[in-house]
């Protein structure tokens, strides 16, 4: 079972979004890392950035395969977690923590009511 | 769900995560494939490749229809010795790679799970005027122990012949022990066996090796291993459509004066004509090669003449990005790679990449 934390919103792509004031800090669920395998190459967004909700953010490789990472909500990229360039094993090890991806100032909260709920998230999970 | 090997139980037991693979359901990992491909590179792991078919041919005519369905030729080689070898179409197309055990009267061919159907109808029906027998073998399970500790490991295990064998034998030499067949072959670039025993004694020599410190490892650290050791997976680095000589295999190729293999025709066309060519690349930055990407060579100025990744990955060993690709032949220095919609440069190298170890790839300048 994978770990799916309560307190997160989520996208069916499996990217999570934490809340920090007006910031959500992105990254992809436990489920996605596992399911991607050892992760070998993260390519992140540039800082200052703006993305519109579902716009290509960045990819993130494993041995075996790529996959796109969108943005959950609509902003401009605040920050990004530079650590993955050395050590993308990041996302595997601590997928809600220091593997997180990127930052991103949000243009409108109200996008956070379209994205999943902890349980919503799991039920697509199990249907899949 | 799909086929299952005597090990089924065995994987599933340690967490092995199965998916399908020619219709087979296969570990393509046990929690970590880097883990596992570095334990082959530096200690012991094993593979269970029950999947793949084995055929025995025999009977009085065996020799002369393997001289005239393989494009390496068993006279080659000396009796006890395995031979790799493209079994081809009247173009020239592989049909599929596979390795020839020359026995004292017979031959075994182990031949891929996902063209197995292909091979045997094949196989058949170039037997017409050849006194020979096909029998396909899918009570045998096979289990390779491979890396720089495997034969040490195994033979611990073994004693009498079995023993002796795993210890003496040459490298692409076998024993046939009792009912096991113990070869000095594998597809990973590491020294080590391959044994193919009756599927009832897979399962007690599996938990022995696993006692014995050696690791378990899945078809993906399999793929990993096997590109970084310069080695083609069929389907991927050729198939039907694609001639040996374009696909690295001209040394498997015997032109010898005479022998009418099939294929042969085409082959000779083919070299006159002159044709594409798989070299290596190795991608310079960060990313990774993948299948199918584009790779543009030539310096800008005039035609830009095209290839194309026909397996691509990340080395784990290199700890950067390796492929094969097919490209035009004369390609040499730097080209590019569209990733993406990005030219990334990549360098032009003679695999392998990797052998018993160590770094061994060489640019092509």
């Amino acid at each position: 079972m994978s770990e799916i934390p309560a307190e997160l919103r989520y996208r069916t792509s499996h990217e999570w979004v934490r809340v920090e004031d007006d910031v959500a800090v992105v990254g992809i669920t436990d489920h996605a890392q596992d399911a991607m395998g050892d992760l070998v190459y993260v390519e992140l967004p540039e800082v200052g950035q703006v993305l519109a909700t579902g716009e290509e953010a960045g990819v993130v490789e494993s041995v075996k395969a790529a996959s796109d990472i969108y943005a959950p909500v609509s902003g401009e990229i605040v920050a990004v977690n530079d650590a993955l360039e050395d050590e993308p094993e990041l996302v595997n090890n601590e997928p809600y923590g220091n593997g997180w991806l990127f930052k991103i100032k949000m243009a409108d909260s109200g996008e956070l009511k379209e994205m999943l709920t902890a349980d919503q998230y799991q039920e697509q999970l199990d249907s899949e | 769900m799909g086929h299952r090997t005597p090990l089924y139980d065995e994987h599933v037991a340690v967490g092995g995560k199965m998916v399908d693979f020619g219709g087979w359901d296969m570990p393509i990992h046990y929690g970590s494939q880097i883990e596992e491909h570095h334990a082959v590179r530096q200690d012991a792991g094993m593979f269970d490749v029950s999947h793949m078919t084995v055929v025995d041919v025999s009977g009085t005519g065996a020799r002369d229809y393997l001289r005239r369905l393989l494009a390496n030729d068993v006279d080659s080689i000396e009796t006890g010795r395995a031979l790799y070898s493209g079994m081809l179409n009247e173009g020239g197309g592989v049909i599929d790679d596979l390795i020839v055990y020359k026995g004292d009267k017979d031959y075994r061919l182990v031949v891929n799970c996902a063209t197995r159907d292909t091979d045997l109808e094949w196989m058949e029906q170039q037997a017409g005027g050849f006194a020979v027998d096909i029998r396909e073998r899918p009570e045998l399970a096979m289990i390779a122990v491979q890396g720089p500790e495997a034969r040490a490991k195994l033979a611990a295990l073994l004693d009498g012949e079995r023993r002796d064998a795993v210890e003496n034998l040459g490298v692409f030499a076998f024993a046939d022990c009792g009912d096991w067949t113990i070869a000095r072959t594998g597809y990973t670039g590491e020294d080590g066996v391959e044994i193919i025993l009756p599927g009832h004694h897979a399962v007690a020599l599996w938990k022995q090796l696993a006692d014995a410190g050696v690791r378990p490892a899945g078809l993906g650290a399999r793929d990993t291993l096997r590109l970084e050791a310069g080695m083609n997976l069929y389907g991927n680095d050729m198939d039907g459509t694609v001639s040996p000589l374009e696909a690295a295999m001209g040394w498997t190729v015997k032109f010898n004066e005479g022998r009418d293999f099939i294929g042969r025709d085409a082959l000779e066309r083919q070299k006159e004509k002159g044709h594409h060519r798989l070299v290596g690349l190795v991608l310079e930055g960060k990313g990774v090669l993948r299948a199918h990407q584009k790779v543009i060579t030539g310096d800008g100025e005039g035609a830009e003449f095209e290839g194309e990744i026909t397996s691509g990955t990340f080395s784990p060993t290199l700890g950067k990005s390796i492929a094969l690709a097919r490209v035009p032949a004369g390609t040499k220095g730097q080209v590019r790679v569209e990733i993406r919609k990005k030219h990334l440069p990549a360098q032009v190298v003679r695999p392998p990449f990797v052998r018993n170890g160590k770094t061994v790839y060489k640019s092509i300048d």
